[in-house]
């Protein structure tokens, strides 16, 4: 078992980095560890464990903000600004329910890190979209920051982008500031059923079109429709989400089944069944549940909306896969049988033939070291990420190896 | 005055021949030497600074681009990357010892994706005319600077530009999907594209609003939007600006996110109304504009709503937009805000902080106060919605030291914005005027870290050097790594 270190202040993280880079030790950095499974399997000596910071510093519901420092509970963050009618609209999703079976709270350090969205990224964006500002600590042991704590900022490089995503490779976050908005009064999904997967795509790019501020696109293919819990999923499911104030949510249900009237008779469901079905969406639960589906790998494969189909063809041409679509057909998570390089090679084919990328998320530690894990990038892409890096943690102290080997 | 970096004698005494290799990779017209045509070129919407170029280059290729930078960085010589000329605060001026890069002659819209609702388009093509070209369908493109007719995309991704509908729509950086761009050796880059996350480090978020410093943009993928069936707005005023203040806080506060929120004082309503006669009020302290768009039946909802707050925050008028020709009426009058404050003053200058909401009247009160100590008027219009603060500070240039009050006047209302909380600019950028107040916001350590992200895109620091940091470090020096392992408290932090 590695050690762990658990400092309580940001100066106590420093102290910790400095320390690594002194003895030439490296870092594994965690929060709740709940999206340690992603990535290449660590190749380091000391957890750095940052679920000590915690405490939410300043939270402004009328200047949209709100600072906390990096291992505060997402949970805990969500239910304050529930109480103040606000939320984070980036839906960040929750890893857990994929890797472990079961839902899981995460940090708000993690869920930046990992940049985390969901599926209202089509309308709102993702975490990074929403990240103001950070304190942390690099690398080379030095505490920094970026940013600040007014949503309009243009004062210097945008580190936070940087950071979100970066899954702890770049810094070790101490204090973050993020954006808050406003929750919506209610919520309604309209649905059609019965379509392919490619009228399915159709449908969400005609609906994405429309005036009327579709904040959630999905399409389940009827294996996967079965496992959301609708009772009347026999076949496949269209799903497309309103969001707003009640009176505008009627009025863009009633428009947007209209619209929807080539691809069939649509129909609608209320609140609290939407808040269901986009949640089982987000965390992907039509493929976990079983000991059968948790043995077998799941890649995220953002691609072009419309080429979604094609790609998913692609590979259930050749392999027993399932797939489940969101973002209007621009997110294809997969579920192929276990093989040893989790199906690396035919995803790889698919996603240089359509356009966009593919990240492991589910495997086996074993694949997840000999498999390339997040992207491959092109020979100049990939020596400009090493020197990034460099200038971050230029002896690879934080999470060496997790995204890239040598990065 | 900022001071610019040093010119470099030896590449000024190579200018023929610099001149001459520049011309064999962008034939014909594309090079510009004489001083004359060069002119035009010397400063931009900054235009206290100028500059002359040693020269300008204005390629159409992504591969002249390249060969350019590639000629350049090994010769030594520092770049100057250039759109519409438009950047606020000096980004695109001139080094005397620099080529000047300019991109007018990326002007063109490569592909209308409407399925995927994305244009990919070369940098050179003005903000709006990728509206223009998709509003025949019903889309938009969402940022919209002020300077929207004349500023161009790739500027708007250096600047990360913003607009009067970023509070609900956001700024460029939320917006763009893709980019190529060229490093300063040469190298062409491709970050992401028309799908949504380009993966690995967001590099794409980091050249957005990076003002030239990291790479030369050569085409860009934009998300379009549908545009909202209905938008109406309304014209409140206010006996003070804590009033207008609370009413926006409040507004915000029940939930609604309006498509656009400004407030001007009353200089800047005189100012304007004299102008544009819009009908504003002239006997109001504040007066805001709030839009709304989406649907009729949620705009007619919320309007209502926003109407009954302003009367909750003692409005003194209220006036809700009847017709499409009556809100662009409103809306004339706080577009027209800058030449109408151009009018009543031989120059102004713009700031542009961002300072938290609620500290608005204490904001407010000390510029007032500021502008007596300068004796220089101030009119402010402001992005009520983000906190993003555009004081103009009225002057005469040929009037005595009248340049330097208002240049000391503008640093004192950005100090004084970092203090209550906010920034030194909220959609301008440093560039080369905010560049050394820089230390008022970031510490060394901080300047020291962003700069090792220049030095991993561009490790001579020839592109666009002089803008936004206040001192220039070797990368060699920033690359060292200091271990103090002896004097670390370590054995204090909880271990398991």
């Amino acid at each position: 078992m590695t050690d762990t270190l658990k400092p309580r202040s940001a100066k106590e993280v420093e102290d910790a980095v400095q320390w690594a880079l002194g003895k030439g030790r490296a870092l594994e950095l965690v929060g709740n560890a709940t999206k340690r499974a992603i990535g290449r399997p660590a190749q380091s000596d000391l957890t750095l464990d940052l679920s000590g910071l915690t405490g939410v510093t300043l939270y402004e519901p009328q200047e949209l903000v709100l600072s906390a420092q990096a291992g505060t509970p997402l949970a805990a963050i969500e239910a304050l600004l529930a109480a103040q009618g606000q939320h984070l609209a980036f839906e960040p999703m929750d890893y857990g329910v994929l890797l472990n079976g079961a839902a899981t709270s995460g940090t708000i350090g993690g869920t930046l890190a990992a940049n985390l969205c969901g599926p209202r990224r089509i309308a709102a964006g993702a975490a990074r979209d929403h990240f103001l500002g950070f304190e942390a600590v690099s690398g080379r042991g030095e505490i920094f920051k970026s940013g600040g704590r007014v949503v309009k900022n243009v004062t210097g490089y945008d580190l936070c982008k940087l950071i979100a995503g970066s899954w702890g490779t770049l810094a070790a976050l101490t204090t973050v500031t993020i954006k808050t908005l406003p929750r919506s009064q209610t919520q309604a999904t309209v649905l059609l059923a019965g379509l392919d997967d490619a009228t399915a795509v159709r449908a969400m790019t005609t609906a994405m079109a429309t005036s009327c501020d579709v904040s959630g696109a999905a399409h389940l293919p009827a294996a996967v429709a079965g496992r959301v819990g609708l009772r009347a999923a026999a076949g496949s499911l269209t799903l497309l989400r309103l969001e707003g104030v009640a009176p505008s949510v009627a009025h863009r249900k009633a428009v947007l089944i209209e619209a929807m009237q080539a691809f069939g008779a649509a129909e609608a469901c209320e609140e609290s069944a939407s808040r269901d079905l986009w949640r089982a969406v987000r965390d992907v639960t039509p493929f976990a549940g079983t000991a059968a589906m948790a043995a077998r790998p799941v890649w995220r494969v953002v691609t072009v909306p419309s080429r979604g189909a094609e790609l998913a063809r692609m590979i259930t041409a050749t392999a027993e896969a399932e797939v489940l679509y969101d973002w209007a057909g621009g997110l294809v998570w997969i579920m192929l049988p276990p093989s040893d390089d989790a199906g690396a090679a035919l995803i790889r084919r698919a996603v240089s033939a359509c356009g966009g990328q593919a990240t492991l998320i589910r495997a086996p530690a074993a694949t997840r070291a000999a498999t390339d894990v997040f992207a491959p990038q092109e020979a100049g892409l990939a020596a400009l990420t090493r020197r990034v890096k460099q200038g971050f943690d230029p002896n690879g102290v934080l999470n060496p190896g997790r995204m890239w080997a040598g990065v | 005055m900022v001071a610019m970096p040093e010119p470099d004698r030896a590449v000024l005494a190579r200018r023929d021949r610099i001149v001459k290799a520049l011309s064999a990779i962008v034939p014909g017209e594309g090079v510009i030497a004489s001083e004359a045509a060069m002119r035009p070129y010397e400063t931009d919407g900054l235009t206290a600074y100028r500059c002359l170029p040693m020269v300008v280059v204005l390629p159409s290729t992504t591969d002249q681009v390249s060969r350019i930078l590639s000629y350049c960085h090994g010769e030594g010589i520092r770049v100057v990357p250039r759109g519409a000329g438009t950047s606020l605060s000096g980004g695109a001026l001139p080094l005397a010892d620099g080529v000047l890069l300019g991109m007018a002659k990326f002007n063109r819209i490569r592909e209308i994706d409407y399925d995927n609702r994305v244009v990919v388009t070369e940098p050179g093509v003005t903000n709006l005319a990728i509206t223009q070209a998709v509003e025949r369908r019903g889309f938009y493109y969402a940022p919209d600077p002020s300077s929207q007719i004349a500023c161009t995309v790739g500027g708007n991704v250096a600047e990360n530009s913003g607009g009067v509908h970023c509070l609900k729509y956001g700024m460029t950086t939320n917006n763009v999907l893709g980019c190529e761009i060229v490093l300063m050796t040469g190298e062409v880059i491709r970050l992401g594209g028309k799908h949504a996350e380009a993966g690995g480090y967001d590099l794409l978020g980091v050249v957005t609003g990076s003002e030239g410093l990291l790479g030369v943009v050569t085409e860009v993928t934009v998300r379009i939007l549908r545009k909202p069936q209905v938008a109406r707005a309304a014209l409140i005023g206010f006996a003070s600006s804590e009033d207008a203040g609370e009413c926006v806080g409040k507004i915000i506060g029940a939930g609604i996110i309006p498509g656009g929120m400004e407030m001007m004082d009353r200089p800047a309503i005189h100012a304007v109304e004299e102008f544009v006669h819009a009908g504003y009020p002239l006997d109001v302290e504040a007066l805001l504009i709030v839009e709304l768009d989406g649907p009729q039946a949620e705009v007619d909802h919320l309007v209502a709503r926003v109407e009954a707050i302003a009367q909750d925050c003692r409005a003194v008028s209220c006036r809700i937009s009847a017709s499409e020709q009556e809100r662009l009426l409103f809306w004339a009058g706080r577009k027209a805000a800058f030449p109408a404050v151009g009018r009543i003053t031989p120059d102004y200058y713009c700031m542009d902080g961002t300072i938290p909401r609620a500290r608005l009247p204490q904001v407010l009160a000390r510029t007032r106060e500021l502008s007596e100590r300068y004796r220089l008027r101030v009119a402010n219009v402001f992005h009520a919605g983000d906190g993003n603060l555009h004081p103009l500070i009225l002057y005469d240039a040929n009037n005595g030291d009248e340049l330097e009050r208002a240049e000391a006047f503008g640093a004192d209302i950005l100090r004084l914005c970092v203090e209550v909380g906010g920034v030194l600019t909220g959609e301008h950028g440093v560039g080369v005027e905010k560049r050394d107040l820089m230390p008022t916001m970031f510490s060394e350590a901080d300047l020291a870290q962003q700069q090792r992200l220049k030095c991993a895109f561009d490790k001579k620091g020839l592109l666009n050097p002089g803008k936004v940091f206040p001192t220039l470090h070797r990368c060699a020096e920033l690359g060292r790594v200091h271990v103090h392992a002896g004097k670390v408290a370590f054995p204090g932090i909880p271990r398991f």
